[in-house]
């Protein structure tokens, strides 16, 4: 790869880095016990829906009021979506006349979106009208986003409190990110994407004359306004079918790179927040710098893998100077395809500006491994931090065991209860990806959804899930997901991932809050140095290394050995 | 930095043929089921002997065809050694706490008691005290120690319960009436009682909790509970990731041998953890009783680890149990030599520690021949509660010494010189305590009686400040004797004047803040304390009330010992650490064996990832889980001794265990796998 490449990558860098303290102490005044930050505009407005929707905002809840407010508001979401799904062909603002969704396919997306996944089995332009897009779709992702960044503020709060039965209020929480923080954000955005080109529009869609006389439909809808929260709240979900490689939802360089900045933006800052809401800035900056490495060392196998050519091509007698061009945008080339496959990857997001399928087998590796480690490299808007609490608690536990005390982090001591929930909420990960592909594997009719033989088809059943799983909505392409069977076990690959992690976070968040906070000492295993940092990072490389080394080395690993060899598979799989 | 009473070798011959036996009685369903990790092992160690036993009979035509007969027999061979050696590692454990605890059966029948048939019989029986039931009679005679608690049934004797009340003065105890209890460990310093014993002290409370160290009925400990439901969760994601592995293969073309499968399984599930896990606890208890102190759980034990707060007596802990005559301070217009002739003197027939300073001072500066207890003419006035005062009257005259109020009562408010005010104040400042010498009702001077801080004792509580541990001195001094000392001594805080209740309240402010604390006491008034407090410890000699309250006794009654307690409980922990963090980092070089193996035959270039380079399929497969079952039997030891523990910052703590057993767990089984290897080639064993 040029040094042009590299240096954009150290420019994406540079700025997460440095927008991660503005975003931090702006969200930890939204979230803080004081007056917010816009408070003298968006006051009155938050006030009145207090009042609208006769909510106390002074009234903490339980753990479990949190939750069950929670789920309350996300199964009504998911009804509603459902609904407009099925009913749209009867709905105004739809030009094209789309029809109704089907049953399977709907619920599907309705569970997509409400857990904050954006897998589409469909294709924007081609299915779904206007109103559907705005109401439905647009919607879930301002609240499936605040509701991710509610459960990871109460789990913050668990942390900050001592000997309390509250975590804070889940309708304050949901409001004030959606009203302070989402919705400021998005509009900001959205204008900038305007302003670059990126269409704002009920218009039919344009039929024009290409130059070689041939006849092609441009699509057209209120597209800038989606794009821009489905960036900022890892949602990922794009207007049009093929997401963010489109000319129309990312038109220029600049809107590329601010794209890309929003993959991870928030998920980043969320780590300083965390830092200044328990009182210690150092400790979300040895997250932060945890996910970082990480993240860097994505970054690198991925550019390193992209920039190779495969050799069967160069043996063709192909020019493979350019690296691995193939499924990717011109326009973006290999530095920023890459970047942008490992940030949507590490982040729950899944807008994607290249084929991932067409990657090289470690290229495609990297995002599947992210989504495999849970997502937790910055990770989704919220669900990112709480996943990675998850492994902080069982780092500390396995190796704070040796500084000859009992666990402790952040004063709060780790006991039985919580490395329970902990592994409840880690072992969705195993049962979700594996469980569901090995199922997919072993009935004929799902595994008919597999385009391709060899390593690679495998690699593509195991993205699927993974993407479900963890929520994070970018797809392999090739595997043919918009079948029955498909639709229903991503869709429940989608909830468990999403609310059986939740819930029990939230209950993690209660037990902590409810403990005394013991004072720091020589004594207590210090969580903010490089060591912690390095430990962390052993902890989920390990963790999750062991749980998908076997399945993936019958993937993308061999695959990888293969083609070194130059051994390919053709045609479907037997 | 232990020392240890009494050791028993690692491997003893005895106890490792006992441990061999009960680990095959251990393969009882219903005690394996208590250990999530060895439990499955055990299972699908019974499901490849079913299948090894099928193929035996089918010539290995079944799904098992791709593996070797001899290969299956031997994998399966080594999944039940696993199991065995887990078994054998916790037998070894419990075989070593019972010597222990019947060695300590042996030791504490050392004092011995006058038995009487009779309140009114002359003649008694010298027995054990250990032996003494309720309802038992003993005589006890000036010098002689109270054998245990009871009541006075006949005479009357000053009792000195120092020991327990940190009261110098002795109480007078009589029959009938409210004074009439005695406490076993206290001495009898005049006259003659019967005292009929109301507990049975060996029986009832210390080997009560001997059989709990014999870990007989030994109930898991917070951590280890929690550490097991690490354990059984990530047993419950290997088999998830085995048993998706056969539908990957199938689909890859590829079938797997369930042995083989069955053999990454064990490889990967935390055996080496979850078969020491119960041996490491049991040795943690084991360790304390070892030294002379017993747990009455093992929470307690891995409470010590946690401490925050060290409260220590001053009094025996911090400082030599007495006080030392260290100056002599005249008032003016009398020379020293007076003054100390006067108070050598008045002490010579004081028996105490401090009289003996006093005359051992005086002969040592002024070389004082003469005098003895037996000199004629002189009539000792003893000690008593009423005047607070002692010494001798002679032919010079009448020579008194005693408590700075007493004798300003003695001489009179107005014949008290003005310097003698001054010397005084300036002696408890400087943390000792003022005694003042009158002859013939006139002030000579102040006799200065220091505390001497044990030597050592500073370095001692630094090491504890670097471990991250606050220490408080606590004592009955005033606070300005008090913060001289503790500055002396290096404590962190001190708590003066202390009285039952103020320490009671200083332990709940502690844990109020979030702290634990330890602290030791032996006095019935320590009870509430000992019971509020996270660790504490009762001293054997305390009462029975006190070691009802405490978590664990000391049996050699030394309160310095708290210090090591602590390190003891934060061992035990460092050694569940350690292990499991070993244990979870093998497992890496153990996929590098395995994953190969498995797949090589459809996909030759997995080859690649065998960067052992192993011999060959089976032969990897095998040696792996050769490894794995005999890293549990090279790891007993570490398990039984504990992990070597140097006091230090938490920090460089981690950075050293990381090192050593997170590395160190990553590097030892790409080696150890590559030697066995080596060794299944070179005996042709596939």
């Amino acid at each position: 790869m040029d040094s042009a490449g590299l240096l954009q990558i150290a420019l994406y860098l540079v700025i997460l880095t440095a927008l991660t303290p503005v975003l931090g102490g702006y969200m930890a005044r939204v979230f803080g016990a004081g007056p917010a930050p816009l408070d003298r505009v968006l006051g009155p407005v938050e006030r009145g829906l207090y009042r609208l929707c006769g909510v106390d905002p002074a009234r903490e809840q339980h753990w479990t009021h949190y939750a069950a407010s929670l789920l309350a508001f996300n199964l009504l979401g998911l009804l509603a979506l459902y609904g407009l799904l099925r009913l749209q062909h009867g709905l105004p603002l739809n030009p094209a006349d789309m029809s109704a969704v089907a049953p399977d396919l709907a619920f599907n997306t309705a569970v997509s979106f409400t857990t904050n996944t954006n897998w589409q089995a469909y294709s924007g332009e081609a299915a779904l009208g206007y109103l559907v897009q705005m109401t439905g779709l647009t919607v879930q992702n301002f609240v499936s986003a605040a509701t991710g960044i509610a459960v990871l503020v109460a789990l913050i709060r668990g942390f900050a409190r001592r000997g309390t039965r509250t975590v804070g209020n889940f309708w304050v929480d949901l409001v004030r990110g959606t009203l302070y923080l989402l919705l400021p954000l998005s509009i900001v955005l959205a204008l900038f994407l305007v302003w670059q080109g990126v269409p704002q529009n009920f218009d039919a869609y344009v039929t024009a004359q290409t130059l070689e006389g041939g006849q092609q439909v441009i699509a057209q809808g209120p597209a800038a306004s989606q794009i821009a929260i489905k960036q900022i709240g890892s949602n990922g979900g794009g207007f049009f079918g093929v997401n963010s490689a489109h000319p129309y939802e990312n038109p220029t360089p600049a809107t590329n790179l601010v794209e890309m900045l929003f993959l991870l933006a928030l998920a980043a800052g969320l780590t300083d927040t965390f830092g200044r809401m328990v009182g210690d800035r150092r400790q979300g900056w040895a997250i932060f710098a945890a996910m970082g490495v990480m993240l860097v060392i994505g970054i690198g196998v991925a550019t390193w893998a992209e920039s190779a050519t495969n050799p069967a091509l160069i043996a063709a007698g192909v020019d493979g100077l350019g690296g691995n061009m193939e499924g990717k945008e011109v326009r973006f080339g290999v530095a920023n395809s890459a970047l942008w496959a490992v940030a949507t990857t590490a982040a729950s997001n899944g807008s994607v500006n290249a084929m991932h399928d067409s990657f090289m087998p470690l290229g495609g590796m990297v995002p599947m491994v992210n989504m495999m480690l849970g997502e937790v490299v910055f990770g989704g808007v919220g669900a990112g931090l709480y996943g990675m609490m998850i492994f902080v608690l069982l780092a500390v536990f396995i190796a704070g065991l040796m500084v000859g005390r009992t666990p402790e982090y952040l004063g709060k001591k780790i006991e039985a209860k919580e490395i329970k929930l902990a592994m409840i909420a880690a072992l969705t990960v195993p049962f979700g990806v594996l469980g569901l592909s090995a199922l997919t594997l072993v009935v004929p009719a799902a595994a008919a959804s597999i385009q391709d033989a060899g390593p690679h088809g495998l690699s593509e059943v195991l993205y699927a899930y993974a993407s479900g799983t963890g929520n994070n909505g970018s797809a392999f392409g090739g595997f043919g997901a918009n079948t029955p069977f498909h639709n229903t076990a991503l869709a429940v690959a989608m909830l468990f991932g999403r609310f059986l992690v939740i819930l029990p976070v939230l209950a993690i968040a209660g037990t902590l809050a409810a403990k005394k906070t013991l004072p720091a000492s020589a004594g207590t295993f210090p969580t903010h140095g490089p060591l912690f940092v390095g430990l962390l990072i052993g902890v989920v490389l390990i963790v999750g290394g062991l749980t998908f080394f076997p399945a993936l080395s019958l993937g993308p690993i061999v695959e990888h050995l293969l083609m070194t060899q130059g051994i390919s598979f053709t045609g479907a799989p037997q | 930095m232990i020392h240890r009473t009494s050791e028993i070798s690692l491997f003893d011959a005895g106890i490792a043929a006992q441990a061999a036996t009960s680990a095959l009685r251990k393969l009882d369903p219903r005690e394996l089921v208590r250990n999530p990790v060895i439990f499955v092992t055990a299972v699908v160690a019974a499901l490849t002997t079913v299948l090894f036993v099928r193929d035996l009979f089918t010539g290995g035509t079944g799904p098992d065809a791709g593996a070797n007969l001899a290969v299956v027999g031997q994998i399966t061979a080594w999944l039940w050694f696993t199991v065995l050696f887990a078994n054998f590692a916790e037998a070894v454990a419990e075989g070593r706490g019972k010597a222990q605890a019947a060695s300590l059966r042996k030791t504490k029948t050392e004092t011995s008691a006058r038995k009487l048939a009779d309140v009114a019989a002359t003649d008694w029986q010298s027995v054990p005290a250990a032996s003494l039931r309720a309802g038992d009679l003993v005589v006890v005679e000036a010098g002689e120690v109270i054998p245990g608690d009871g009541d006075v049934v006949a005479g009357i004797a000053t009792v000195d319960e120092s020991a327990i009340t940190g009261e110098s003065a002795a109480v007078i105890r009589e029959s009938g009436g409210d004074r009439s209890a005695v406490t076993g460990g206290t001495r009898v310093v005049s006259d003659r009682i019967v005292v009929r014993i109301t507990v049975n002290p060996g029986e009832s409370f210390l080997d009560r909790m001997i059989t709990l160290v014999e870990g007989a009925k030994r109930q898991k400990t917070p951590n280890e509970i929690a550490l097991n439901i690490l354990l059984a969760g990530m047993t419950i994601i290997f088999l998830v990731v085995v048993v998706t592995l056969e539908a990957f293969a199938v689909y890859s073309g590829i079938t797997l041998p369930v042995v083989f499968l069955v053999a990454l399984l064990v490889t990967l599930i935390p055996t080496t953890i979850g078969g020491l896990l119960s041996a490491i606890g049991i040795a943690g208890m084991d360790r304390l009783v070892r030294f002379s102190v017993i747990a009455k759980s093992g929470r307690a034990v891995e409470a010590a680890g946690d401490i925050d707060t060290l409260l220590l007596d001053k009094t025996g802990t911090i400082t030599l149990g007495n006080r030392q005559a260290a100056e002599f301070v005249p008032v003016a217009g009398i020379n020293d030599r007076d003054l100390a002739e006067a108070a050598l003197l008045a002490s010579l027939a004081d028996d105490t520690p401090e009289g003996k300073s006093i005359v051992a001072l005086a002969r040592q500066k002024f070389g004082f021949q003469a005098g003895s207890a037996e000199t004629p003419g002189y009539t000792f006035v003893p000690f008593t509660a009423q005047t607070r005062m002692s010494g001798v009257d002679t032919p010079a005259g009448s020579i008194r010494k005693g408590a700075v109020d007493s004798i300003i009562r003695h001489v009179g408010e107005d014949a008290v010189p003005r310097d003698l005010r001054q010397s005084v104040e300036r002696i408890a400042k400087a943390g000792g305590t003022p005694l003042v010498v009158a002859r013939d009702k006139r002030v000579l001077g102040a006799i200065h009686l220091k505390d001497i801080v044990k030597p050592a004792i500073r370095e001692r509580f630094a090491t504890l400040r670097q471990m991250g541990i606050r220490t408080v001195m606590v004592t009955g001094d005033n606070p300005l004797t008090a913060a001289a000392i503790a500055a002396e001594a290096g404590v962190d805080d001190f708590l003066a004047e202390a009285t039952p209740e103020r320490k009671l309240e200083l332990i709940r402010h502690e844990q109020a803040e979030g702290k634990l604390v330890a602290m030791c006491g032996d006095g019935s008034n320590d009870a509430p304390a000992l019971a509020q407090a996270d660790v504490g410890v009762a001293m054997n000699t305390g009462t029975q009330a006190a070691r009802e309250a405490g978590n664990m006794v000391d049996l050699e009654s030394d309160p310095t010992k708290l210090i090591e307690i602590v390190m003891i409980g934060k061992q035990l922990l460092m050694s569940r650490g350690a292990l499991t963090t070993f244990s979870i980092a093998n497992d890496v070089a153990k996929y590098f064996a395995i994953i190969p193996a498995l797949f090589v035959a459809a996909y030759p270039q997995l080859g690649a990832l065998n960067v052992m380079g192993l011999g060959s399929s089976s032969s990897a497969i095998l040696s792996a889980i050769i490894f794995n079952a005999l890293i549990i039997v090279a790891l007993i030891p570490l398990a039984l001794k504990g992990v070597s523990y140097r006091p230090a910052g938490a920090a460089s703590l981690l950075r050293r265990n990381l090192l050593v057993y997170g590395l160190g767990g990553l590097v030892v089984p790409f080696i150890g796998i590559k030697l066995i290897d080596l060794g299944v080639n070179a005996l042709g064993l596939v």
